[in-house]
């Protein structure tokens, strides 16, 4: 195993974390957090099979991706946070209503 | 094995370790705080292996922006959810909704196991080496105007990428303001080491993005990671206290924030009547048009990524 596949493997384990997080965690910031780590897995999958090119320079164009991908993640999270806020002025509750077990 | 061969291998084990480790505890941390520490900390190890992966641009901008910036709007958010608000997190959960979890949280992790041994199958067949499309990016970058591979990708290869992206930013800026924006942050003086560090930070900051950017054509660097550092200096100043006059919230904010997608359209339109692709720059002055772009786009995520971090739309002066 490469330095590049175990790098991928790592970022499958984070997303898989971040996905278990978004499912069983209430709180909204907490899934917030969720996706941010979701995100950075897939950024590592991206980077790290950029990376299978021996020893030569790695494929910039994925590394661009993530650039760009790391840029559009910090403007949906100001937008998720400004969202859970409101939900929080308007209901007092940071967490979404779960009508079938309440 | 020696030891000399071992040793990168116990580094990217301890590194991708600590990854995992991080993650779990940022989204398992009892108190919220403790979680988004974990998160910065988590961003901090990511740009370690991003130096791994030899992708040294991609560590600037998670440093910058993944951890510093998304760490700040984080803990701002936390600060205007109050005290009772962030402590329900635990509370709220009724005994029964708690019995209930307990019940079912084996199969979320269940299905997760599975689809973690999916990709991970997934990624493991995928061919050992693979140049992707680096021979192409080589073969062209003489004519793109830059040489640093990864600028060239984002400003000339792709620029419609990037025009893209910069819009998303606006989007999102519209949209916080559209809700409404929110209650203001809480103006407290500033404790005299913030106020001195933001007194002698700002125009290092100021000058760290000037080098940034322009050493983004030939080196790691460029107009993302110098907003970045922007964006980092007007958040301190916003930290401090600092507010912009409302003589500059009205017209001119608005000004700065679209100039870099303006700038890029306007490029895009050039290019396409005289006869050319989209942002098909000529490669004489390639070089030129492409830092023009990245100044005007630095100065518009820059300021963007501040007001996110604001969330209240600035009043002007004709007062809203």
């Amino acid at each position: 195993m490469s330095p590049a596949h175990f790098f991928a493997l790592v970022g499958v384990g984070l997303f898989c974390i971040g996905l278990y997080a978004l499912i069983v965690r209430a709180h909204l910031l907490r899934k917030i957090l969720a996706i941010n780590v979701m995100g950075s897995g897939v950024f590592l999958v991206l980077a790290a099979l950029a990376k299978r090119t021996g020893s030569a320079a790695p494929d910039p164009v994925p590394h661009a991706m993530v650039i760009t991908g790391i840029v559009v993640a910090v403007a949906a999270t100001a937008f998720a946070l400004v969202l859970m806020l409101r939900l929080v002025a308007e209901t007092g509750r940071a967490e979404l209503p779960d009508e079938r077990i309440e | 094995m020696d030891a000399l061969t071992l040793l990168p291998w116990i580094f990217d084990g301890v590194t991708g370790l600590a990854l995992l480790l991080l993650a779990s505890w940022a989204l398992a941390s009892p108190r919220l705080f403790t979680g988004i520490v974990m998160f910065v900390a988590f961003g901090l190890m990511m740009s370690i292996a991003w130096v791994r992966l030899d992708a040294p641009d991609i560590a600037l901008a998670e440093v910058a922006i993944g951890a510093g910036l998304t760490g700040a709007l984080l803990l701002a958010a936390l600060a205007r959810l109050t005290a009772a608000q962030a402590a329900q997190e635990s509370a709220s959960q009724s005994a029964k909704r708690k019995r209930t979890l307990r019940l079912f949280q084996w199969a979320p992790a269940l299905l997760l196991a599975m689809v973690a041994a999916g990709l991970a199958y997934a990624v493991q067949s995928l061919p050992p080496d693979s140049a992707g499309l680096s021979a192409d990016v080589a073969a062209n970058i003489a004519r793109s105007g830059v040489s640093n591979p990864v600028t060239a990708v984002l400003l000339n290869f792709r620029g419609y990428d990037t025009l893209l992206e910069i819009l998303v930013l606006l989007l999102a800026l519209i949209s916080v303001w559209t809700l409404g924006g929110l209650s203001p942050q809480r103006t407290v003086p500033p404790g005299p080491v913030l106020d001195v560090l933001t007194r002698v930070l700002t125009p290092v900051l100021l000058l760290l993005s000037a080098y940034l950017l322009w050493v983004g054509a030939r080196s790691p660097g460029g107009a993302f990671q110098a907003a970045a550092v922007l964006a980092a200096a007007g958040v301190l100043l916003l930290l401090a206290g600092w507010r912009p006059q409302p003589r500059f919230t009205g017209i001119p904010l608005r000004l700065v924030l679209v100039a870099g997608p303006v700038l890029f359209l306007a490029f895009s339109l050039v290019t396409i009547a005289t006869g050319r692709n989209l942002m098909e720059y000529p490669p004489p002055r390639a070089g030129v048009l492409i830092f023009l772009l990245e100044a005007a786009a630095t100065l518009s995520i820059g300021v963007t990524l501040v007001a996110l971090f604001l969330g209240e739309r600035p009043p002007d002066k004709e007062g809203q």
